[in-house]
């Protein structure tokens, strides 16, 4: 069976579903990555902070359909194949995500945009339910039953590489054609972009076979008449998943998301780190971590897959909010002192009349450069009162843009990796753990509705929930950690106590 | 461990019910607070979704918690292809 095959052949079975899922994963990620900038392009300008929420809800709706993406995909998967499930769900991804590039904005069509946007977003949602659990399950029923973690480890690398690749085509673009064509139309690029990369894919996939033991129930006559019905009606079964979502991807998908998203959207956001310091940063943080993913996959071979994960949970819970105390901490320019400073730009001052009134906004601009090198821009809003004629002061000094020193910016460089890190140790085995959790002639469908709901919904809703949290009331800059570290404690628990420590075998039972 | 584990399902039985009254309370208060307008729609919005996803969740965590109790964990399969049911 699969130990026959020929080393090179495997890897040829990895490269091509590896790459059709990357792709995938890439098409998903530009639109989280752009969040802030389509929030502008597709809600009415005065809606503020709504706009970024309402963004990520529907960045958070791609989310929430995946684990339905997993049950119609996964029984289609079980029923017909894997080779032509996950052919199709490449085809709606590629699709939708060129279309979301051709959407006009809220100012041409109002409403209809995001609401177009909304209904493109759950079909990509869907597609990626449907295609992961294919993958996996693709390589892992080629893979040799005790090498398993190591080359489904390699699918799983594309999840941080397809994030790495939108960060990328994105930097490269807003750089190439300047932040205000970015924002006004650039942003559009790397949608169409996909199209492009899908029909590689396309190419490649078609080209490859049925996967072994799929092919060996086809034709012994044992597939799977009703996938849904034995996964979930079937008690012996249906506790497996419940188990493999509360005690392994629930926290998996926390764990995945803080360290990938919220922590981006924190360093941007929160700490309003200039647009493509935040970025460079997660890119340099992902290159150096994404080994790790084959290294823990492999290592989950030899030692099994449970402490991997359970480690990289209870990392997380213990040092995520030293770690972003830190971020702040870092970019807190609210102390700086004269002699702290280098030099100070020609303020950009500007008035805007009060409708009605003969009084006026002033917005004070000017770029502060620090001996250390780090530099920010520093504004004052005051109300000017005609009769008083002394300006007040609006709101307290707002500081964004900030470049970070080189040695901050390593620091977070480093700060970032650790957390990557965690994710390829939570992340690394986990598809080898889902795959040998179910049989075959259900293991598409079984496997990919814990996983999907562990990170389609708990992960993915990690930007949307802790920045929710973040902006209650009394909240601090750091509350919104509350919910990953809740979740991923949850989880510990749950998979510390319940799953079992199982050694690969040889081969499959 | 066996003991742990039935004793820690019931912890989860009564888990899933109290998230979803802490989230049912958490909405009401978070939609009061905001202001009429837009703001209103958005936040019963945002929670709406929450509460539409974590409550199907929740009831999972209450039936995980009840195959606990009952000693569904006790022994797990050893293998993938181990018969079932």
């Amino acid at each position: 069976m699969s130990q026959e095959l020929q080393k090179n052949s495997i890897f040829k079975v990895i490269g091509a579903s590896s790459l059709g899922t990357l792709i995938e994963w890439y098409d998903f990620y530009i639109f989280g990555s752009l969040a802030t900038i389509i929030g502008a392009q597709l809600f009415p300008a005065d809606a503020g902070a709504s706009a970024l929420i309402n963004t990520l809800a529907i960045f958070a709706a791609g989310f929430i359909v995946r684990p339905f993406g997993a049950l119609v995909f996964g029984r289609l998967g079980d029923l017909i194949g894997r080779k032509y499930t996950f052919l199709l769900t490449l085809v709606l991804m590629g699709g939708s995500t060129f279309l979301i590039g051709l959407i006009p904005s809220y100012s041409s069509i109002g409403y209809a945009a995001p609401i177009l946007v909304l209904i493109l977003r759950l079909v990509q949602g869907l597609a990626l339910g449907g295609e992961y659990g294919g993958a996996a399950t693709y390589v892992a029923e080629h893979a040799p039953g005790n090498r398993r973690g190591f080359f489904t480890s390699w699918i799983q690398t594309t999840a941080t590489g397809g994030l790495f690749l939108s960060l990328g085509v994105i930097v490269l673009t807003k750089n190439l054609m300047g932040a205000s064509a970015f924002a006004d139309w650039g942003w559009r690029i790397p949608f169409l972009l996909s199209i492009l990369l899908v029909g590689v894919s396309i190419y490649i996939r078609l080209k490859m076979h049925e996967s072994p033991m799929f092919t060996k129930l086809k034709t012994e006559g044992k597939v799977s008449k009703n996938p849904l019905k034995e996964s979930f009606n079937n008690k012996a079964n249906f506790k497996m998943v419940l188990l493999a979502l509360f005690g392994a991807t629930m926290g998996q998908g926390v764990i995945w998301y803080t360290g990938q998203f919220y922590a981006q959207s924190f360093i941007e956001n929160t700490c309003k780190v200039d647009f493509n310091d935040s970025r460079y940063i997660l890119l340099w943080g992902i290159a150096f971590a994404t080994p790790f993913f084959v290294i823990f996959g492999s290592w989950s071979d030899k030692v099994g897959r449970k402490w991997i994960m359970l480690t990289g949970m209870l990392l997380g819970i213990l040092f995520y909010r030293p770690i972003y105390q830190i971020f702040l901490d870092d970019t807190d320019f609210t102390k700086v002192t004269q002699q702290d400073i280098q030099s100070v730009s020609d303020a950009v001052v500007t008035r805007t009349p009060i409708e009605g009134k003969s009084d006026s906004l002033i917005s004070t601009s000017a770029t502060v450069t620090l001996l250390s090198g780090a530099s920010y821009q520093k504004i004052q809003s005051h109300v000017k009162f005609e009769e008083k004629g002394k300006p007040v002061a609006l709101q307290p000094d707002q500081f964004k843009d900030k470049k970070l020193s080189t040695m901050v910016f390593w620091k977070f460089v480093a700060l970032i990796f650790f957390q990557i890190l965690l994710v390829t140790m939570v992340y690394g085995p986990i598809a080898a753990f889902l795959v040998e959790l179910f049989p075959t002639k259900i293991r598409y469908t079984s496997m990919s509705l814990p996983y999907h709901v562990g990170n389609g919904v708990f992960g993915g809703l990690v930007p949307f929930i802790a920045t929710l949290i973040a902006s209650f009331s009394g909240s601090t800059p750091l509350s919104g950690l509350w919910y990953p570290i809740g979740i991923a404690s949850l989880s510990f628990i749950i998979g510390a106590v319940y799953l079992s420590n199982k050694k690969p075998v040889e081969t499959e039972a | 461990m066996n003991g742990l584990k039935k004793g820690l399902g019931l912890l989860w039985m009564i888990l899933g019910p109290a998230s979803i009254i802490f989230m049912f309370l958490q909405a009401y208060e978070k939609v009061g607070l905001a202001a009429e307008g837009v703001q209103k729609t958005n936040t019963a919005l945002q929670w709406g979704i929450i509460l539409f996803i974590f409550i199907p969740i929740s009831a999972g965590l209450v039936i995980f918690g009840y195959y606990a109790l009952k000693g569904e964990y006790d022994q797990l399969p050893s293998g993938s292809e181990e018969p079932k049911g």
